[in-house]
């Protein structure tokens, strides 16, 4: 048979989406671990990210945990993880969660790092506190880039955590690793499906709410340029009128 | 678990990679040749698309975000969607290979090209410059920088990747990973593992030295501009 109409063969039943093991129950689980994972790096590396971005330092430790992590593959932490006696769903949260760390901090980091000097020295000028700089000036400014780094690592453990079943973790992906042990593809092309169609889903809201969340002022700046090559100048005429200004040419720019 | 009869199960053991260095050669051997064809090919296909989306704006959109939504797709689930199509084996897991070193490649060599002093584009369309030869011998040396932060960024992430082909039994180093949990032989993990971050290592400095040569005008930047 098709293997198209299989997996839909295996949508269309009722009997998969109910049940313990149902399609039902796998998303709530996946849901479930994912907001552990992402709740577990975010109490790691917000306040360490704030208090770097702060201080404005850490910006090289940004780099050097970015780095180390994108090269640390994700199969070795879970298996290094499960094998070391932590079972099922444990050791999923924990190895999502040292992925989740490094899109938080950085992101943490720069936001705050990158907060126009001038506007904290104003806010200085004004007589604020440090933490009141902080609270009321920095993290406003700062939101934008901490949403999107939150969006990443919410996403990014969202299509880790599938990775989980090949370790005994249940989640969306013990639909396909079970359907490739079964050698039942349509199966394996219905919870390809599903779990893409998670990812997809949640980048899409989460995109929304990174919006939501943007201070009004800042949309209209953060917004990227319409197009993706400036607007040419218009040509400067090689031969200009000399301009009436009793001062000769004023200076362009 | 701590028996005192039950055979030590150290986590870094040498008497292992004694014992099975052929094992170990074969996955490492695999590992390294997907990831170079996936770089390759990956690069061999984001270079002109990174140049049409330059040379065409209304183009780049779409073919960002079609990268962008391909990269979304979880690893696992794109091996899922692929396989049953492409069949067990190695075809599969270079698609998905591919398929995310693209968009870090588009993305990096788009940002290089407009990134171009619009000086020398402009010197070189005095000059007479086509927009091809233009593209060619201005534009692309120019965003050579930002296309080799780009290949390490995608050379380092698809070593990692690669042991997800685990799914479809051409995972590299990530066979002798999973092997090892399923057997619970903490050397064969931690060995592969290891080997994998060497390998990343040893990959990022060989592009970073073929860079240095390839481009002589920028060695003093090279190693602290191209980490972001």
């Amino acid at each position: 048979m098709d293997i198209l109409s299989e997996a839909f063969a295996w949508l269309n039943d009722p009997l998969n989406w109910t049940g313990r093991n149902g399609v039902l129950a796998l998303t709530a689980a996946h849901l479930q671990v994912t907001l552990l994972a992402v709740l577990l790096a975010a109490v790691v590396a917000l306040p360490a990210g704030v208090w770097l971005g702060h201080a404005r330092r850490g910006g090289t430790l940004g780099v050097v945990v970015a780095n180390t992590t994108r090269a640390l593959p994700t199969l070795a932490l879970l298996t290094l993880f499960a094998s070391a006696g932590l079972f099922g769903n444990t050791a999923t949260v924990l190895a999502c969660a040292i992925f989740a760390i490094p899109p938080l901090l950085t992101n943490t980091v720069t936001g705050l790092g990158d907060v126009d000097r001038d506007i904290v020295d104003a806010a200085r000028g004004l007589g604020m506190s440090s933490r009141r700089r902080l609270v009321e000036i920095e993290l406003p400014l700062a939101v934008p880039l901490v949403a999107a780094g939150v969006r990443t690592a919410v996403v990014q453990v969202l299509a880790t955590v599938p990775l989980a079943a090949l370790v005994g973790g249940t989640s969306l992906g013990t639909i396909v690793v079970t359907g490739f042990g079964t050698q039942r593809y349509g199966q394996v092309l219905a919870g390809g499906i599903l779990v893409a169609a998670l990812c997809l889903v949640a980048e899409g809201l989460l995109a929304i709410v990174q919006r939501l969340l943007t201070p009004r002022g800042l949309r209209e700046s953060s917004r990227p340029a319409r197009g993706w090559r400036r607007e040419r100048s218009p040509g400067v005429p090689v031969a200009a009128t000399a301009p009436s200004s009793s001062n000769g040419p004023a200076p362009t720019r | 678990m701590r028996l005192e009869d039950t055979p030590p199960n150290p986590w870094f053991s040498w008497d292992y990679v004694q014992r099975n260095h052929a094992d170990i050669t074969e996955a490492l051997g695999q590992h390294v040749s997907l990831t170079l064809q996936a770089v390759a090919i990956a690069l061999v296909l984001a270079l002109p698309l990174a140049a049409l989306a330059h040379t065409r704006p209304r183009l780049a959109a779409p073919v960002v975000g079609t990268a962008g939504v391909l990269y979304t797709i979880p690893s696992l689930a794109l091996f899922a969607l692929l396989a049953p199509y492409t069949g067990i084996g190695r075809t599969t897991v270079l698609i998905g290979l591919v398929a995310y070193a693209l968009l870090v490649l588009i993305r990096n060599i788009l940002v290089g090209l407009q990134g171009v002093d619009p000086a020398v584009t402009d010197a070189a369309r005095g000059m007479g410059y086509g927009r091809a030869r233009m593209l060619v011998q201005v534009e692309l040396p120019q965003a050579l920088p930002s296309i080799v932060a780009g290949v390490r960024v995608a050379t380092v992430t698809t070593v990692a990747l690669v042991t997800v082909g685990v799914v479809v039994g051409f995972g590299g180093l990530g066979q002798l990973m999973f092997r090892g949990f399923r057997s619970n032989y903490h050397a064969e993990i931690m060995t592969a593992t290891i080997l994998c971050l060497v390998l990343a290592l040893i990959a990022d400095l060989a592009i970073v030295t073929i860079a240095r040569w390839m481009m002589p005008w920028s060695r003093s930047r090279m190693l602290s501009d191209v980490s972001a």
